[in-house]
């Protein structure tokens, strides 16, 4: 496939100003997308692809997305490579929508280097009025707050027990399970198996949640490489074909979508299994990100393993547990128990799929015919904005 | 004696200065006066948090600064116990006005809240910055 005659620039707008003492950096994206938008005859309902580079304030590309409002965005892209970042932009856009996940991808860069606007480029001499600050848009009213991933996690999980009576215990199970994976494996940070008592009766950090509810923090990393066809056929490993992927960033838009029991896995989700062809109850084994055992919870409903608000009763009595349950998950023993490297859990998930799909996960964890696997993570956090991805991989041959 | 020893003390957070930009200097140059503002839309007339200066469910850039009393109900909350001040409550107000705000809840004990309390809006000094907004039960 080639972005060959598949993609149009169809809106192209510049800032007028070269000075911006009254306007933030986050609010020239904004006046640039807009203008670019008008110039188009499109709005931001109809855009489902943005990219930015490190000049966009907040935390990649979501930030902007929340400040914009835009409800639609599935693709993402925050490569960053310095003033040729666009130029990176303006064909990744071409090759999404040469592939048709997407329809309208918007661009945007702005800066205010002299006005001190802090990223990128040198401060000028003078620099910003005495005070302000130019950084993420929401941060003077959200980070001043004590915020941190184990309480904004829980405020989820305490709006989750209080709309659909999910209970501590319900939650400890998927602690539990990944504890009984995580046994098996030699390298686990912790390979202890708990029990539910255990993980109910270990100090509170953050209402509702546990000490046992939480991920490991562990140093580490990983790496994946991905491959043609051709370049799979000459290889001497077992073929693991990636079926479909999805992703979707979602946050409370102007405190009016804010929904703390739905993550946005109820968009990428769907997307995946939509172009994989397949359905949740097809799935042999699923690595879940489980930051929190609350975050586990949630992203399995948003996926349509079962009904939101059942997810607490679909992951007790070891349902999670290989050999043992429905649906096997995390069987390295994934963040709760094995390894969260660098507090970012996404690419130790597809990396235990890819061991199941090639039957190289531990004997007594390893899935049955284990054919088809979902890899599934969110970022940021479920409690403020974040960004959902969803990937299923199968077993060729 | 015993009585005011057992009662649970009153939740209270040290808060750091806040980033205060050009586009929400309006915002904390109230707040050091005691008032709350939101922002709404001049065009699709709803109200929206964080303060921005576009309107992030139309776009238009005629949005108005308007003083809230500050009023409404507990979304949710998580108490934070591993805390070198003490616990402190995090959680989201949904304001009358509509819009969720993030904030900390004060004057109340760890064990006080619950989703749905009513709450107000009050201002609390903070490390070098101006007030900012928290909730207490009302």
């Amino acid at each position: 496939m080639s972005i060959k005659g598949k993609a149009y620039v169809m809106g192209a707008y510049e800032h007028p100003t070269r000075d911006a003492p009254d306007k933030t950096t986050a609010q020239l994206h904004t006046e640039a997308a807009k203008g670019a938008l008008a110039d188009a005859g499109l709005s931001f309902d109809d855009v489902d692809a943005y990219f930015c580079a490190g000049d966009a304030p907040g935390f990649g590309a979501m930030s902007m997305v929340d400040y914009m409002g835009m409800r639609k965005v599935r693709h993402m892209d925050t490569t960053e490579t310095g003033g040729s970042s666009y130029l990176v932009h303006l064909n990744h856009a071409c090759q999404a929508i040469a592939e048709g996940k997407v329809n309208v991808a918007l661009i945007t860069l702005a800066g205010r280097p002299r006005n001190g606007g802090n990223r990128p480029g040198a401060r000028m001499a003078g620099g910003a009025p005495p005070g302000l600050s130019d950084g993420p848009p929401e941060a003077g009213f959200e980070n001043i707050y004590g915020g941190s991933t184990h309480n904004t996690y829980g405020m989820c999980a305490m709006r989750h027990m209080y709309e659909y009576g999910t209970t501590s215990e319900q939650l400890a199970w998927i602690k539990v399970a990944a504890s009984h994976h995580a046994q098996w494996n030699e390298h686990a940070f912790l390979k202890d198996v708990v029990t539910v008592e255990q993980v109910v009766n270990s100090r509170m950090i953050a209402d509702p949640l546990h000490l046992l509810d939480c991920c490991v923090v562990t140093d580490g990393g990983g790496a994946l490489i991905v491959t043609s066809p051709e370049v799979a056929r000459s290889l001497k490993r077992p073929k693991v074909r990636v079926l479909g992927a999805g992703e979707a960033p979602k946050g409370p838009r102007g405190g009016l979508d804010l929904d703390l029991t739905h993550s946005g896995a109820v968009w990428s989700g769907p997307i995946a299994f939509g172009e994989a062809g397949v359905t949740p109850a097809d799935i042999k084994y699923a690595s879940i990100y489980d930051s929190f055992t609350i975050t586990v919870l949630m992203q399995l409903e948003d996926l349509g393993f079962c009904k939101k608000g059942e997810g607490g009763r679909f992951v007790a009595d070891g349902n999670l547990i290989s050999g043992v349950g429905k649906l096997p998950f995390n069987t390295d023993g994934g963040g709760l128990c094995n390894n969260h490297p660098t507090n970012r859990g996404g690419i130790t998930k597809v990396i235990e799929a890819v061991r199941q799909l090639r039957g190289e996960a531990h004997p007594k964890v390893q899935v049955k015919n284990c054919d088809l696997a979902i890899a599934h993570g969110t970022g940021g956090s479920l409690g403020t904005r974040h960004a959902s991805a969803t990937v299923i991989m199968e077993r060729e041959g | 004696m015993s009585n005011v020893q057992d009662k649970p003390a009153l939740m209270r957070r040290p808060i750091p200065a806040p980033a205060v930009s050009v586009e929400t200097k309006p915002f904390w140059d109230a707040a050091r006066e005691g008032r709350f503002l939101i922002k709404r839309c001049s065009d699709c007339k709803k109200a929206f948090w964080y303060p921005r200066a576009m309107c992030p469910f139309c776009m238009s850039a005629e949005t108005a600064w308007e003083e809230s009393p500050g009023e409404g109900v507990i979304y949710t909350y998580s108490v934070m116990h591993r805390s070198p001040s003490g616990p402190y409550a995090i959680g989201y107000v949904t304001l009358d006005e509509g819009p969720a705000v993030l904030t900390n809840f004060v004057d109340v004990a760890p064990g006080g809240l619950s989703i749905g309390m009513k709450v107000k809006v009050k201002f609390q000094p903070t490390e070098g910055g101006p007030p900012a907004p928290v909730f207490a039960p009302a």
